[in-house]
């Protein structure tokens, strides 16, 4: 059952009715077929739950016109961004305008290839598959500069631009607490990064990376990272409706806006499973006892779980404005991750003799606190006693 | 003509139009844009001949290549810098323009 | 474990790249909006990235895309919206540019020409050449430790010089 897809993929490739020549392109062709159809129905299916949860949140209904309960919302939007007009402003400039969703697409595909979505279900095994990944993420903030500037709009650029300085603020944040795992395991392959969180300790206890004072710090830092990154609330500032109406997509319509939104969840997707691989154990079950569930079931379990609670914080908190923004990565992020690589360090080298066992939890876990603390510090504003002044 | 030759070529015409690049064009930001072309096609050259010079296991092209793209991107950050002063006081990038010695 | 590639010939995959690095290299020099000049850059960076891969260069292809396409290309993009160098008014290319044009065509000739001439004894097409990214750490740590550091000062320099030199005068009142 674990293996079922690989062994699907492999009896597929067995038939006489592929030529020997082409079997690697076929091999290829069956690896990305399944990356391009789960993920975009993911989104579908994302847009129609964040929608409904959202409504729940704010104490209405979601969209439940369209099927039962509103499940087929998605269908309905994407056979109205399909049947749009594709409107092009007069002055923008038409090459530009065209090549930004397919530059923001094609590096995020890119991305999903080297995320191990169960046991031996990597699309490509890359030895340095985290640089990759972030090679290729860094590569979409192109096009929303191209976005923004294309559109020949003053709100459009200005919105380009406070993403990109967002984009490329969080960016080192979400690299340097990658960076913490990738010195404790040793290697920047995510497959063997995920296959040394396996192992139960007693027989049932994980050893995911979150279950350690640095864990739990980098995984809380790359959360808000992501984010970031993928432009969500509380960081969508460049994209928020009430502030700057949709940001660098505002001259777009139709086809080339389901293009970006799709970009953008996607860019999510990816960066969550990249996350999950990194701290929340990748493909491993939680408990020893649980492991008969295959591996791309517990894959897709964590990111499920990832996904409602970036539902559930878009609800819940309000957004961020660009400077407070900017203050919170440069000067609350990056020193608590760095600080996150200097404790880390110091976990792996007092070891498990003895005594050490408890104290470096006490000790690692005590430094991060008292940072989190005194960093925090410097964002407090005086709280005064509020004055009430009525109308007389 | 071994690919050795092939991608000493390609460097060579890289850098040649980089340096066309930053002697002819009038605005300071694309001298700088020719600037890193050089400094890319020499990387080229260096990775090339790690890649089939005597002793590829030494890592000496490839380390060498990593201190030249760090390097550069710092100096294309300090040349921007300055251009950005510049602007603020010449109000144009043009490098035709800024020719006075005082100021 | 992916087999290793396939050593490098001059094959079509060769001629596409190189095409596709030095017609963007060209039009990064020679297009009228700047914007657009950047863009080809980006193409150029990206192909150069694909050659240093094809050479079995795998630390640095990747690190090219992330240094030079994710942040260099940016500064350069941001440096042209602050100068506001997005509509280009005057002449494209500055007074002089005969010479300049006749220096950098010179420059190619003595290059190709003393190319052409080497004899250069390369190592066999069919060598292994491994240069994983855990050799490069270590080398990193190990015998060059020392231009790590002085390159950390140097990037640590530059970070504060440009700041200070791209901050606005703070007229004292």
């Amino acid at each position: 059952m674990d293996q079922l897809f690989v062994n699907l993929k492999h009896w597929i490739l067995s038939w006489s009715l592929w030529p020997d020549a082409l079997k690697p392109l076929v091999s290829a062709m069956l690896t990305i077929a399944p990356i391009l159809v789960v993920f975009p129905l993911m989104f579908a299916l994302m847009t129609v739950i964040e929608r409904k949860g959202l409504g729940r949140i704010q104490n209405r209904l979601g969209p439940n016109r369209v099927g039962p309960y509103g499940i087929l919302q998605f269908a309905a939007d994407g056979l109205k961004m399909l049947t749009k007009e594709d409107i092009v402003p007069r002055a923008a400039d038409r090459v530009l305008h065209f090549l930004a969703p397919v530059v923001l697409i094609v590096p995020i595909m890119l991305s999903f290839s080297v995320i191990p979505y169960g046991r031996k279900m990597v699309p490509v095994d890359l030895d340095a598959g985290i640089l990759f990944f972030f090679a290729v993420g860094s590569a979409t903030e192109l096009s929303i500069f191209m976005a923004g500037w294309s559109s020949h709009n003053k709100y459009a650029l200005l919105g380009a631009m406070r993403s990109m300085a967002q984009m490329i603020s969080y960016e080192m944040p979400l690299i340097i607490s990658s960076l913490t795992v990738v010195m404790l395991a040793g290697t920047l392959s995510l497959v063997q990064i995920v296959e040394q969180q396996g192992g139960y300790l007693w027989g049932w206890l994980p050893q995911w990376n979150l279950f350690t004072p640095w864990g739990l710090a980098g995984f809380l830092l790359f959360f808000v990272a992501t984010l970031a990154e993928s432009n969500r609330s509380p960081f969508d500032l460049p994209e928020a409706e009430s502030e700057i109406i949709a940001g660098y997509f505002v001259e777009y319509s139709g086809f080339k806006f389901a293009l970006f939104f799709l970009g953008e969840y996607l860019g999510l997707f990816a960066i969550s499973g990249l996350g999950i691989s990194l701290f929340l154990g990748g493909w491993n079950a939680p408990l020893g006892i649980l492991t008969w569930l295959p591996s791309w079931f517990w894959f897709f379990a964590k990111l499920a779980v990832l996904l409602a609670v970036f539902i559930w914080i878009r609800g819940t908190l309000p957004r961020l404005r660009a400077d407070q923004l900017m203050n919170f990565a440069w000067k609350f992020m990056l020193p608590m991750t760095l600080l996150n690589v200097v404790v880390a360090a110091g976990w792996h080298y007092s070891g498990v003799a003895g005594w050490n066992l408890i104290l470096r939890w006490v000790v690692c876990g005590g430094v991060i606190l008292v940072a989190y603390q005194q960093l925090g510090r410097s964002f407090e504003t005086k709280v005064t006693k509020r004055t009430y002044r009525y109308a007389e | 003509m071994t690919p050795l030759h092939a991608y000493l070529l390609l460097a060579a015409l890289l850098f040649s139009v980089g340096l066309a690049g930053a002697l002819i064009r009038r605005s300071a930001i694309l001298v700088l844009v020719g600037i890193e072309l050089m400094l890319n096609a020499a990387n080229l050259n260096f990775i090339a001949f790690w890649r089939y010079g005597p002793h590829p296991e030494a890592l000496g092209g490839v380390m060498f290549v990593v201190f030249s793209i760090a390097i550069a991107a710092a100096e294309a950050a300090v040349g921007l810098a300055l251009i950005l002063a510049i602007y603020r006081h010449y109000k144009t990038t043009e490098v035709d323009e800024v020719e006075g010695m005082k100021g | 474990m992916q087999p290793i590639p396939e050593p490098t010939t001059i094959g079509p995959v060769f001629l596409v790249l190189s095409f596709v690095t030095l017609a963007g290299a060209v039009a990064a020099m020679s297009l009228r909006n700047l914007v657009h000049c950047v863009l080809c850059l980006v193409v150029t960076f990206g192909g150069l990235s694909a050659l240093y891969l094809r050479l079995d260069a795998e630390f640095v292809g990747l690190a090219q895309i992330f240094v030079y396409v994710g942040a260099v290309a940016i500064l350069i993009v941001f440096a042209i919206l602050l100068t506001r160098s997005g509509e280009v008014l005057g002449g494209v290319f500055s007074t002089g540019w005969l010479a300049g044009l006749t220096v950098a065509a010179l420059v190619a000739v003595t290059l190709v020409v003393a190319i052409g001439r080497t004899d250069l004894r390369a190592a066999p097409e069919s060598a292994v050449v491994k240069a994983p990214v855990r050799q490069v750490g270590d080398a990193l740590m190990k015998e060059y430790v020392v231009p790590l550091e002085v390159t950390a000062l140097l990037l640590t320099g530059a970070l504060i010089g440009a700041a200070i030199l791209a901050m606005p005068d703070r007229r004292s009142k």
